[in-house]
């Protein structure tokens, strides 16, 4: 059982990743998560994240499965 | 009387598109609007078109790259329009957006809302386009002489 991560825009070129993927864990946050992928590199200012492609709180907990993303301010339009 | 109570749309339309080559947009609202079921029930429509300007914080921009999250984007614009029509009165609304490169003078969105008065067009079209810029993960990076750069944020429209 894994959990999906994706970056995108800057994020994806700052960290030189655009997807990976991590075991699941019981009672990992969105936070956890960062954390790990990054090898607890402090969480950039105005990160979004999002699970399952909805915005959530660093705080959320992930389910197996799930597709974590993490991305800086939006500047579409 | 505030929303949820007042005028909530009944069955109304939505397309939302994401497009990665150059598009028309006045063509695109002709087009849609022949294809509109309700003729003879609209008597509003507000058509927003954003355009790439070729300067930037005081930078020539000779081009850009949109990048987006397939999936949430649409998700999101989605769940925005339903939004808006439980809050306003609309009867259908469209909205295409580029990825991709782009350069100066192309469209970069389009939103167009259909209502019987002009009110809820208005202020639904400037909804939708304030959600998008606030929420929509889309991503823009500028081509500029000496190199790229991502944009950092989008201003408020309000």
């Amino acid at each position: 059982m894994v959990i999906q991560i994706r970056f995108f825009a800057s994020l994806r070129e700052r960290l030189q990743l655009s997807d990976c993927s991590l075991p699941f864990e019981a009672s990992m946050t969105v936070e956890q998560v960062w954390s790990k992928v990054t090898n607890n590199e402090s969480l950039p200012a105005n990160l979004l994240c999002a699970v399952n492609m909805e915005y959530v709180s660093l705080q959320q907990v992930v389910k197996a499965g799930d597709e974590v993303a993490f991305f800086p301010p939006v500047t579409g339009g | 009387m505030k929303w949820p109570f007042f005028h909530p749309s009944r069955g109304a339309e939505m397309h939302i598109e994401i497009r990665s080559e150059a598009f028309e947009p006045y063509h695109e609202v002709q087009v849609y609007q022949e294809k509109i079921q309700a003729t003879g029930q609209y008597g509003a429509t507000a058509v927003f078109v954003g355009t790439m300007r070729d300067f930037n914080e005081g930078d020539d921009v000779k081009g850009m790259a949109l990048e987006h999250y397939p999936g949430m984007t649409e998700n999101y614009l989605k769940m925005v329009c339903e939004e808006a029509s439980g809050r306003w009165s609309i009867i259908d609304s469209l909205i295409i957006h580029r990825v991709g490169k782009l350069w100066p003078n192309d469209p970069i969105v389009l939103v167009a809302v259909w209502s019987a008065h002009r009110k809820d067009a208005f202020e639904v079209s400037r909804y939708l386009m304030e959600e998008l810029k606030s929420k929509a993960p889309f991503w823009k990076k500028e081509f500029l002489a000496d190199g790229d750069r991502w944009v950092q944020h989008n201003t408020p429209g309000y």
